[in-house]
């Protein structure tokens, strides 16, 4: 059984985000890229997997141009044990792909890549769409298991806890053959190794272009989106707050529990 | 020709979960034609029509008694057959969120994930935070939207008197519809409203220092106001609270009208997660934590002195 893992590079959580002049999307000079934090739980899924020879094989999917290639070996030199293929998806034809534009090229991908169990993050932090993976999911007819904060992969079968909101979790039992979206708290994603670092330098990263996934070109890139993204802006400053003082904690508190039921009336 | 919009309800055993009279009231007020709601599963649905929704539309069946994505977006896919919305809006709650793109993949509709304003443009028009709220985008899409909107973004209007017809609409769904099956269901903190849904959240930072104390006292400062308790990804990472209560950027976006960070520095990561709050309390003995350049109001002080005369106070009211 081959395992697929999606990896997207994003700005590092503790980026500084600013607007480019056009208002088409971020300043990126300044940003440190890694990879998306939800797909280090999928990655680390799947070395496990593979590992444990519960999967036979591991294949890393990126859809990104050549600048993300230093993120993918990142995710090589992590699984170096278990051999990871590489692949990147990167065509002139697909820029300006919406989610369900890019999830068209992840499908023919995943499935031209022999995938079984295509392991993902829950979202990636840079668009927060988190559409991708069931779109992918809907397209070959698999089922999703998303938000899953722990996954058992046995024979044919897999069992995955989700976090379902208001602290309701559901264990479900699904078909291994199936889109997983991995959530945080799966597992403590692990960090390259020297010698995994040095490995991954020499390793292939193969590039398939909409040609070789057999996509029409007009089935994706930015003539075929249906959502469309207007301008980028930075949200509103909140307004300046106010200090507290007081004599002694008690007082500060006494004075803070005033405002908020009298003047902010939110108790 | 497509018009009006639909408003996926969801429901919690039964009752109609405030999130959808809040979407409901909502599509009032954007005047893009009538607006409708669907219940997917058995729920009391009378109260919908008194938000302005005039037609209900009902999906029942075995099939629908715990939520499976195969089940309800064949409902889903029914029902807006028959509708005929223009858009459909729906809670981007962990539900929504799995069952929002799946049915934009089936019927290539443009879907728009969490969503915090909308305008009505000659057509919708979403507003929605990314790179966690630290810049925002607007998404136009094209021909039939699907949009989840993030809880408390509008807030709640007082009901109405109108009421709605209630339409059954038969999808056809059977068991074998889910490949997935779900084994157990477990709910603890029930009586908690989930984090993204909260009115009102108390969360600790590592200056909590332990997982005893933060036990001992940020769940029972939250509790004292219905408050759901919460945590940085600092005293996550540290075992003090489980990851499903942390706040940020790699946790949980959260919009309340209270929330009140306790030890908490204020990291670029934590404040993208919860920036949108109407009013935030920060507690710091350090004068100098960002956190501050963000809170309505700042109580520099040390958080085990502050938490019990909170706590305190709080319950006294």
């Amino acid at each position: 059984m081959k395992i697929g893992v999606l990896l997207k590079q994003v700005p590092a959580s503790d980026s500084r985000i600013k607007i480019n002049g056009d208002q088409t999307g971020i300043v990126t000079d300044d940003i440190k890229w890694e990879i998306n934090p939800y797909d280090e739980f999928a990655l680390e899924a799947g070395i496990q997997l593979v590992e444990a020879k519960t999967a036979s094989s591991l294949v890393l999917i990126s859809l990104g141009g050549k600048d993300a290639e230093a993120r993918i070996k990142d995710g090589i030199a992590r699984g170096v044990k278990a051999k990871p293929e590489a692949i990147r998806l990167d065509d002139a034809a697909f820029v300006g792909s919406d989610p369900l534009g890019e999830a068209r090229i992840i499908a023919a991908a995943v499935k031209k890549a022999g995938v079984v169990l295509l392991l993902t993050g829950k979202q990636t932090i840079d668009d927060d769409n988190g559409q991708v993976p069931a779109m992918v999911a809907e397209l070959l007819d698999l089922p999703q298991v998303t938000f899953v904060e722990n996954l058992e992969v046995s024979g044919d079968s897999l069992i995955a806890h989700r976090a379902m909101g208001s602290g309701q979790v559901d264990v479900v039992k699904s078909p291994v053959n199936a889109v997983v979206t991995c959530d945080k708290g799966m597992n403590s994603p692990r960090f390259a190794s020297l010698p995994g670092i040095m490995k991954a330098k020499r390793a292939k990263i193969a590039v398939w272009s909409a040609a070789d996934l057999g996509l029409e070109a007009s089935s994706v890139g930015a003539g075929a989106a249906v959502v469309t993204e207007g301008a980028y802006r930075l949200p509103a400053e909140r307004p300046s707050g106010k200090i507290i003082e007081g004599a002694d904690a008690a007082a500060k508190v006494k004075e803070l529990v005033r405002l908020l039921r009298d003047e902010a009336k939110v108790l | 020709m497509a018009s009006g919009i639909l408003v996926f309800s969801e429901h919690d055993g039964g009752k109609i979960k405030k999130t959808a009279f809040e979407l409901i009231a909502k599509a009032v007020s954007l005047n893009m034609g009538p607006v409708s709601a669907v219940v997917v599963g058995n729920a009391d649905t009378s109260a919908l029509g008194s938000y302005g929704a005039t037609t209900v539309y009902t999906v029942n069946g075995d099939a629908f008694s715990s939520y499976t994505t195969g089940s309800y977006t064949k409902a889903l896919a029914a029902v807006i057959a028959k509708a005929d919305p223009a858009v459909v809006l729906g809670a981007a709650s962990a539900l929504g969120k799995d069952l929002f793109p799946r049915l934009g993949a089936r019927l290539g509709a443009g879907v728009v994930t969490e969503a915090t304003e909308l305008d009505n443009d000659g057509g919708l028009v979403a507003h929605r935070p990314v790179y966690a709220g630290k810049a925002m985008v607007t998404a136009k899409p094209l021909g039939l939207a699907l949009v989840t909107v993030r809880p408390n973004s509008f807030g709640i209007p007082a009901a109405g008197s109108g009421s709605a017809e209630v339409v059954a609409v038969d999808a056809g769904v059977s068991a074998a519809d889910s490949k997935v099956v779900i084994v157990e269901s477990k709910k603890s903190d029930a009586s908690v409203a989930d984090l993204t849904e909260a009115d009102r959240i108390v969360s600790g930072g590592r200056s909590i220092k332990s997982a005893d104390q933060y036990d001992a006292i940020i769940r029972p400062l939250a509790a004292s106001i219905g408050a759901t308790p919460g945590a940085s990804r600092a005293a996550v990472d540290a075992g003090y609270a489980p990851h499903s209560h942390q706040v940020g950027q790699t946790g949980k976006v959260v919009n309340p009208n209270l929330y009140v960070a306790l030890g908490i520095s204020g990291a670029i990561q934590h404040l993208a997660g919860m920036r949108t709050s109407k009013v935030i309390v920060a507690v710091n003995k350090d004068p100098d934590a960002p956190i501050f350049a963000h809170a309505s109001y700042g109580l520099v002080d040390d958080l085990f002195d502050v938490a019990p005369l909170l706590q305190r106070e709080l319950e006294a009211l």
